[in-house]
């Protein structure tokens, strides 16, 4: 939902520059792997505040549940098995959009206003304007759209931006009982998760990092994560980015070369026409006998 | 006073103009128009899911959501209609070495300094057409397969959409200047756009433009209806 008390900074296939002269403060969600046990009331209080209802699934042998994101399940603890230096480690990453700072999903959508990302940071998908193309799929570097059966639009998680327009938390953040999801201005986010990061190397997880990757300009959504040299354990990508075929695709000098081919193919015929003439056929035209 | 109704029949018809020569059969033009009418809804749409200064055009549709549902649908009827076609003509788009004269003076043909004799019913210029758009509709609709959703989408990979998208709209631009030409061709060749409207065209256009094929429709080959050099 479009929220007036949240400033738009950038509007899905919109030519108009957005509204610039107000700021606003930008706020992120950390999520401290190293403090998480898995507990799910996350995922609880998302289908809560949301009024979501996944279908009950089939037990896949696996404590992640539902099996995957959904159109209603917008955030998912995702559990993995992994050898890390000779032992076997129970990792576990809340999955869910990480609300890139240079969205690729806003990037790829065609509709003018369909994703909306606010001053704050906060990318919000509008499903009235989401024609379910799936060109947002196709952008996002995380694999985080998903698409209703029912209706054919793309959902993901919010961060629960008509709580934040009100100065509340994400219903995740209130939940969590571990106090692994913390949430507040981006700048305070990255001091608190600094602040983790040294704890934990002195615990012995030397490698401890902090997953806020670049390649999309930073995310509003930062994990502390204890095998912080292995993000692939937890199912992150190492070096995210928006691709390179989508870049070309959706960026100004293919849109531009594409009107530009449009108006010169015009241009060269009325040109042509005019210069040469139309090629007519005289009616005796190659009569030999 | 009773009016009574007009006999049209015994006036004369339209082909009975001994001066006309069939060139294109009503099959031939009734298909050809189906796929420029795909053709058209198809850039439209297509160019409004490309550039937002022309999302507007999805008000042709209904809206951008409708219009994004009929646009595989009419690609694959554009693909089915044309194949159907080209498969009718695939054999006169053969290129022949006399084709390569027509090539090397392409630019003296666009700028009527020559006409250089046509041996089969197209010229060089139209073959090679004919030929990127099977190439080109044929990229279309594979990559369009690999987009399409709910249907086909989901089977495939991210970068596998990725690189569909890309060259989706990579051909959709080559096809439209192939378009592009032929529709201006057609318009700036007096007598063509008569010939695919009402099938006919006037004896000196066919002995100007295409004499080999002229030849070939008025000897008793074509006439014993060995094969139809108008299909």
């Amino acid at each position: 939902m479009s929220l007036e008390s949240l400033d738009i900074k950038a509007r899905s296939a919109t030519t108009s520059s957005p509204p610039g002269a107000r700021r606003t403060l930008e706020v992120a969600k950390l999520i401290d792997v190293s403090r998480c046990i898995g507990c799910k009331a996350c995922q609880a209080a998302c289908m809560e505040w949301n009024d979501l209802r996944e279908e009950p699934g089939v037990n896949s042998g696996f404590y992640t549940n539902p099996a995957d994101l959904s159109d209603q399940s917008w955030t998912l603890m995702r559990f993995y098995e992994e050898q890390i230096e000779g032992s076997l480690q129970w990792l576990i990453l809340k999955d869910g959009c990480l609300h890139c700072a240079e969205p690729g999903c806003l990037k790829a959508c065609p509709s003018p206003g369909a994703i909306l990302q606010y001053s704050n940071g906060l990318v919000d998908f509008q499903q009235e304007f989401c024609i379910g193309c799936g060109y947002c799929a196709t952008g996002c570097p995380f694999n985080i759209p998903r698409y209703s059966k029912k209706d054919q639009k793309a959902y993901k998680c919010t961060l629960c931006s008509d709580r934040v327009a009100v100065g509340l938390e994400p219903a995740c953040i209130k939940t969590c009982p571990t106090q692994a999801l913390s949430f507040g201005s981006k700048e305070d986010m990255l001091a608190q998760a600094e602040h983790r990061l040294v704890d934990l190397r002195e615990r012995g997880f030397a490698r401890a990092a902090l997953y806020d990757p670049a390649g999309v300009g930073g995310t509003h959504v930062v994990f502390v994560l204890p095998h912080g040299d292995r993000p692939e354990a937890y199912g992150l990508p190492r070096d995210p980015k928006v691709s390179a075929a989508v870049e070309l695709w959706r960026g100004w000098v293919a849109k531009s070369l594409g009107v530009f081919t449009m108006f010169a193919v015009l241009v060269a015929g009325i040109f042509h026409y005019m210069k040469v003439g139309p090629l007519e056929v005289k009616e005796d035209e190659g009569k030999e006998d | 006073m009773k009016d009574r109704a007009y006999d049209l029949t015994s006036r004369p018809k339209y082909e009975d103009d001994p001066n006309l020569v069939l060139r294109y059969s009503h099959a031939a033009r009734l298909t050809h128009w189906a796929v420029a009418v795909a053709y058209v809804l198809l850039f439209f749409s297509g160019l409004a899911l490309f550039h937002p200064y022309f999302y507007w055009l999805s008000l042709l549709y209904g809206g951008g959501a409708f219009m994004r549902v009929l646009h595989p649908f009419l690609g694959v009827t554009l693909a089915v209609l044309f194949y159907a076609y080209a498969a009718r003509i695939w054999r006169d788009n053969l290129l022949l070495k006399s084709d390569g004269e027509w090539l090397r003076r392409a630019f003296d043909v666009m700028n009527k300094r020559a006409e250089i004799p046509v041996e089969g019913k197209y010229n060089a210029g139209q073959k090679l057409m004919f030929w990127s758009m099977v190439v080109c509709i044929l990229g279309l609709l594979g990559s369009g397969l690999v987009m399409w959703r709910p249907y086909f989408a989901p089977s495939f990979s991210a970068s596998a959409r990725r690189a569909a998208a890309l060259v989706h709209a990579g051909i959709a631009f080559v096809m439209f200047v192939g378009i592009g030409v032929h529709v201006y061709a057609a318009y700036w060749t007096k007598g063509s756009i008569r010939a695919m409207t009402r099938g006919y065209v006037s004896r000196a256009w066919a002995r100007f433009h295409h004499p080999g094929w002229y030849r070939e429709m008025t000897s008793g080959a074509a006439q014993a209806g060995k094969r139809d050099p108008a299909a």
